[in-house]
């Protein structure tokens, strides 16, 4: 690795934790960026020559702020903003973990504003807590830069002329604010989930991150280790040529034994607090499977039991659709079709490979057929969409 | 401190019944004295529909002056209150009240600059 890519890495390891702080100091995310930035143009120049210093995160927050400082004492024109003025002039200290986790936090929750789109929420987090360039994030949704871009500049616009404040909000709002982050970093790992490994590797980071910082917020828990679990079985649900493995077919062998200890010790610690949430039960069912040394060996009575639990809390029809193909493990396919067919999931893909595979099973092929054709017209995963062909070749040709 | 606009979206239609109607300026009222309370009131009122408006406009040194303006839209601005609040949120928090009062939904639009405290 070159020098450069070797100063980038630590830069994008630490962005988030050097914006979070420079943020709080200058009163507006557009400055903080700038002077973060501008610090890691001189770690280019000096770090090949002093060495990479003993806490990068504390050399790039002091450089960012005392540059900031500078420019600001030259330009004579300045709006006042909210800054907290006194940390502007303070000495050289590094800063100390209390008040950092506190501004990471801040930003965390300022990112994820209800007040900004669904989509400004990820870009803005991907960019502040990931260090994820404009072009990367760009890329990992399929979009246009300039789009990116906009939509970049857009919610920075809004946070700044709405005002949106800069902190952690107040307990009898944290709760519903934790679930919009948590959804955030969720829709990260599920877009990133069809392939795009990068993607759900940060995902994961941002789960761990939050973790860090709200080791008691047991939904928290419950998400990290939902996605660790998940992200366990990639290497048994990917073929190298790109085709899908279903669950029930993947090689066990080829899990990551380490994620799902991890994943499975956070679901034991979430147990323990018994504050169960959607998100750790989803976890939990995770949990079951990857217990499960063969697909056969699969608790399906403790996977159906969860789903009912999670039908309390968090009901949806895809809840519904997914606890159905518990029951046909556990009441047989004809009682799992009469549930799935009393669902409304026309446009969902899901839905009707559910169906085609209750159809194939209960021996209505040609019914199966046309299932298959529905959701094959629904996919975007082409991953997914081979293997429902392949599926549906199969019935023809027999 | 930053004004804030509380705009009333009104859907095109009749108005409610009487009785729906008193309950809804009964909750006006309580949440206007809220504001006010809170030294957050700048001003507020309801607005007579758009039938009752006129538009100017200048045009190469003369202007003109219209019965109107009558667009296609479903909805129309019904009231505004204008308050006064440190942030989004306690502005958020306001216009969450007063849709709850006025069971419409509420525009929160911040405008340019600082006001005084």
């Amino acid at each position: 690795m070159t020098a450069k890519a070797g100063i980038e890495a630590v830069f994008r390891a630490e962005y988030g934790r050097a914006v979070a702080v420079l943020v709080r100091f200058l009163g507006d995310i557009d400055l903080a960026e700038e002077a973060v930035q501008d610090a890691f143009a001189t770690a280019v120049r000096k770090w090949p020559e002093t060495g990479v210093p003993p806490s990068p995160a504390g050399w790039i927050i002091t450089t960012a702020r005392n540059r900031a400082v500078d420019r600001l004492r030259r330009e004579s024109t300045r709006e006042a903003r909210h800054a907290e003025a006194v940390q502007l002039y303070a000495p050289d200290a590094p800063p100390e973990e209390g008040p950092v986790r506190d501004d990471r936090l801040r930003l965390i929750f300022t990112c994820c504003h209800p007040a900004l789109a669904t989509q400004a929420q990820v870009a803005l987090t991907l960019r502040l807590l990931g260090g994820l360039t404009t072009p990367q994030i760009a890329r990992a949704f399929l979009v246009p830069e300039p789009t990116m871009a906009q939509r970049l500049v857009r919610a920075k616009a809004k946070i700044r002329d709405a005002r949106i404040p800069y902190r952690v909000p107040r307990d009898a709002d944290l709760p519903e604010r934790v679930r919009g982050v948590l959804a955030v970093v969720y829709l990260i790992f599920n877009e990133g989930y069809g392939g795009r490994e990068d993607l759900c590797a940060e995902a994961v980071r941002l789960g761990r991150l939050l973790a860090e910082l709200m080791p008691d917020e047991p939904e928290v828990l419950g998400l990290l280790a939902l996605m660790l679990l998940i992200e366990a079985r990639r290497p048994a649900r990917e073929t190298p040529d790109g085709d899908l493995v279903l669950l029930s077919d993947q090689d066990r062998r080829l899990w990551d034994r380490d994620l799902i200890a991890e994943g499975q010790s956070l679901v034991r610690r979430c147990l323990r607090r018994n504050q169960p949430g959607p998100y750790q039960i989803q976890a939990a069912i995770n949990a079951v499977h990857s217990d499960a040394p063969t697909a056969a060996a699969t608790d399906w009575g403790q996977i159906l039991a969860l789903y009912d639990q999670l039908m309390v809390r968090a009901p949806s029809p895809v809840v519904a659709l997914n606890r159905a193909v518990a029951v046909a493990e556990t009441e047989g396919p004809r009682t799992a079709l009469a549930l799935v067919d009393a669902l409304d999931l026309d446009g969902y893909h899901a839905f009707h490979a559910v169906r085609a595979d209750l159809l194939r099973r209960l021996g209505r092929p040609t019914e199966a057929v046309a299932a298959y054709e529905a959701a094959i017209a629904l996919t975007e995963n082409p991953a997914e969409r081979a293997h429902l062909e392949r599926r549906r070749t199969e019935l023809q040709v027999e | 401190m930053k004004h804030y606009l509380l705009s009333v979206m009104q859907p095109v239609g009749e108005p409610p019944a009487p009785e729906v109607l008193q309950g809804i300026m009964h909750n006006l009222d309580v949440f206007h004295a809220e504001l006010k309370e809170a030294g957050a009131w700048v001003f507020a009122g309801g607005l007579h529909g758009p039938e009752t408006a006129t538009v100017l406009r200048a045009d190469k040194g003369d202007v003109l002056i219209t019965d109107g303006p009558y667009t296609e839209s479903k909805e129309y601005l019904g009231g505004i209150c204008l308050i006064k609040a440190p942030d989004l949120d306690a502005a958020l928090e306001w216009g969450r009240k007063a849709t709850v009062a006025t069971t419409l939904p509420i525009e929160v639009r911040p405008f340019m600059g600082e006001a005084e405290d």
